[in-house]
């Protein structure tokens, strides 16, 4: 366990002021606040309602990681596709999924972001860009540098200009021991497709350490180094850190055109899925982690910076409970899909019993919406 | 419409290009498609045409590719991968099977997946046990793909055309065996629409069901059986998904005696299910149970008697149309 924990982050600020240690503005921090505040309230009710058995299936939990996505999705432009594996729930909510669609989703409802079809694991949001939640580790690496091949080629062959988007592909560290990882690295490499590996390094896959299960577990970007990405090693516990240095990557590689990988350091406070015990780690271990607990860092931060008091917090706070609390009413409230549902999202083409297909409320809401 | 004649192959590149001059959302990749021409010269001059921007070469890695093309797919781009020989697409299981077919569905709508994927399928050639794939098999198991696997010239220009034109995944099989063959292929737009079968010859006394090389196996048998006085109706399927029942059904109530020949394994496969299908709609039609025509349950062998015991072949297909009308 020595390397998991060497790598845990210092709970305090450091000690400099706060503007000298972002760029970002007052009111930016004030969203990634609110965006970590959601996400931990709408996992902690995820998690009562797995209990509840309202939700069903696998369910992983982003408790701890909340610096990640959104200092991540910050640091790139709404246009940018993103992708993740199937701990998605905070990098739909970082990119802007109203919660309800995402909760719906969980109770398998037609309201949920896929019609109740996808389930925990399968969060997609068109007018975001979020491309999934995918299942099956580094099944979505390939897909990562795909979509990011895609908007190079509508950039420069189709519209004739110059690249001008980059995208992410989150990871898992149990994903760097997939193939096709390699070889999404690889194609990435050779045709200079700005895609972002981002390994949310949680020193865990499921119940085995990185050091059990990864080769150069101390060292990960070197597996990038070797299909010549440019590879960061970037403390992922605190979202001022994340925002910065993710803003550099996402710079370069936009501008460059080429991909680059990243090695974040954080820690899930919960476990690899609602029914893991967690015996393969200590609880001194878990505890040095929660010190660092990201929503605390900043919050910390940003009352050291004046920008926001105790008060303020609770407030904030209680409002994501509110928001929380209506998505889950929202989400209860909208009907399972109709048995109809069976056969439609099949094929785009309607034959035999398939009903071709229909966008979900998410997308029909968008577009309503000015 | 000029009569003019050119081989299969060509005829596959004439509907890859016409479709990219018509659509720059269309781009072309895999394994020396470019510089090389294409491993088996499907692809010949194309990159001259196109650029490499949009006729892409890629390394041996079909899972990085065809995952890659999912995903550009999933952006509106229509990538048409191509797989030297389908026998590599085991490698590419997770995105062919897990991706391509259930995006839209796993997204409640939100994203399709536009590409055709198509290669070299089936054996023939001495290839051994590991190249001589006919994965029809096993993934005409998936819902959420469609499946095409052209006979003649004509078709391999018009379904390759309407795959790469449809918005759904297209799995799309060509015969290496074919490539060379010549026929009469239009030269301008030329579209078949999938789930239509076609019947390649008329007859009364059976009907022959096939789909892919294996139909040129059923018209030689029905040659041979014609001059023992036995008039065979032999179907091509031309889409395994969409299946034209109709067509098989319609011919069968006539015929009374149906033969199904496929060649993959005949576990869990097209043929079986054909034949399922058929008992279930022709119960009472059938004069005897369907019979079916596979390929040998045994890996493919090398040997050259050996792999052509182990193929379909016109004698196996006459000796199942005999027993099937009880023709000693």
């Amino acid at each position: 366990m020595s390397s998991v924990t060497d790598s845990a982050p210092p709970a305090a600020s450091g000690g400099r002021p706060l503007a000298e240690r972002t760029s970002a503005t007052p009111t930016q921090l004030h969203e990634w606040l609110r965006q970590m505040l959601l996400i931990r309230e709408f996992e902690v009710r995820t998690m009562q309602a797995y209990q509840d058995k309202k939700i069903g299936g696998f369910c992983h939990i982003y408790i701890g990681q909340e610096a990640v996505a959104v200092g991540c999705t910050a640091a790139v432009q709404h246009a940018d596709p993103v992708v993740t594996a199937y701990r998605d729930h905070g990098h739909a909510l970082a990119r802007g999924m109203d919660p309800k669609y995402c909760m719906a989703e969980m109770f398998g409802r037609i309201g949920g972001c896929a019609k109740g079809k996808g389930g925990s694991m399968h969060m997609f949001d068109k007018p975001n860009n979020l491309f999934g939640g995918h299942g099956i580790v580094g099944a979505q690496t390939p897909l990562g540098t795909g979509l990011a091949f895609a908007k190079k080629y509508q950039d420069e062959v189709i519209d004739g200009g110059v690249n001008k988007h980059v995208t992410l592909c989150f990871l898992g560290d149990g994903a760097l021991n997939q193939g096709g990882f390699y070889e999404a690295m690889n194609l990435a490499s050779l045709f200079d497709i700005p895609v972002i590996f981002v390994v949310e390094n949680n020193g865990y896959s499921m119940g085995t350490s990185i050091e059990r299960g990864t080769s150069m577990s101390h060292r990960i970007i070197a597996k990038g180094e070797g299909c010549g990405l440019t590879g960061y090693e970037i403390e992922g516990m605190d979202v001022l850190t994340v925002y910065e240095e993710m803003k550099k990557v996402a710079d370069t590689a936009r501008a460059e055109s080429r991909p680059a990988m990243v090695d974040l350091r954080t820690y899930r406070f919960k476990g690899h899925s609602m029914s893991d015990p967690r015996k393969y780690r200590t609880r001194d271990e878990e505890q040095h982690w929660e010190a660092g607990d990201p929503i605390t860092r900043l919050r910390d931060a940003m009352i050291e910076g004046g920008l926001i008091d105790e008060e303020g917090f609770k407030a904030l706070n209680k409002v994501q409970k509110t928001v929380v609390r209506e998505a889950i009413n929202w989400a209860e409230q909208s009907p399972e899909p109709d048995i109809s549902e069976l056969y439609t999202d099949v094929y785009v083409e309607k034959f035999g019993p398939y009903t071709g297909t229909s966008m979900p409320q998410i997308v029909t809401d968008a577009e309503a919406s000015p | 419409m000029s009569e003019r004649i050119i081989e299969f192959r060509d005829a596959l590149r004439e509907a890859m290009s016409q479709e990219m001059h018509r659509d720059p959302r269309v781009f072309l990749l895999g394994e020396e498609v470019a510089e090389y021409d294409g491993a088996y010269k499907v692809s010949r001059g194309m990159l001259e045409e196109f650029g490499p921007r949009r006729v892409i070469d890629t390394p041996i890695s079909e899972s990085g590719f065809a995952g890659m093309a999912i995903g550009a797919a999933m952006l509106g781009l229509r990538p048409i991968v191509e797989f030297m020989s389908w026998s590599f697409s085991l490698v590419a299981a997770d995105p062919i099977l897990n991706n391509a077919p259930k995006m839209l569905y796993m997204s409640g709508g939100q994203f399709g997946c536009p590409i055709v994927i198509r290669g070299n399928d089936g054996a023939g050639g001495q290839l051994g046990s590991t190249h001589s794939w006919c994965v029809e098999g096993m993934f005409s198991n998936v819902p959420g793909l469609k499946m095409a696997i052209p006979a003649f010239p004509d078709d391999a220009k018009g379904m390759l055309a309407t795959a790469i034109r449809d918005d759904d995944p297209v799995f799309f099989l060509e015969s290496e065996r074919l490539l060379a063959m010549k026929g009469h292929v239009p030269e301008g737009d030329h579209y078949v629409p999938f789930g239509k079968a076609v019947v390649r010859r008329p007859g009364t006394d059976v009907t022959l069901f096939s789909f892919g090389r294996p139909v040129h196996f059923c018209l030689d048998a029905a040659e041979e059986l014609a001059k023992e006085g036995i008039s065979c109706e032999v179907i091509d399927g031309r889409t395994i998904r969409p299946l034209d029942i109709d067509t098989i059904v319609e011919s069968v109530r006539k015929t009374n005696a149906c033969v199904v020949v496929d060649q993959s394994w005949s576990f869990g496969s097209p043929g079986s299910e054909v034949a399922a299908q058929v008992h279930a709609h022709c119960f009472d039609d059938l004069d005897n149970h369907v019979m079916r025509v596979h390929s040998a349950d045994v890996p493919s062998p090398y040997a050259a008697n050996l792999e052509q015991a182990f193929l379909p072949n016109a004698r196996r297909i006459a000796e199942a149309v005999r027993s099937a009308l009880y023709v000693a």
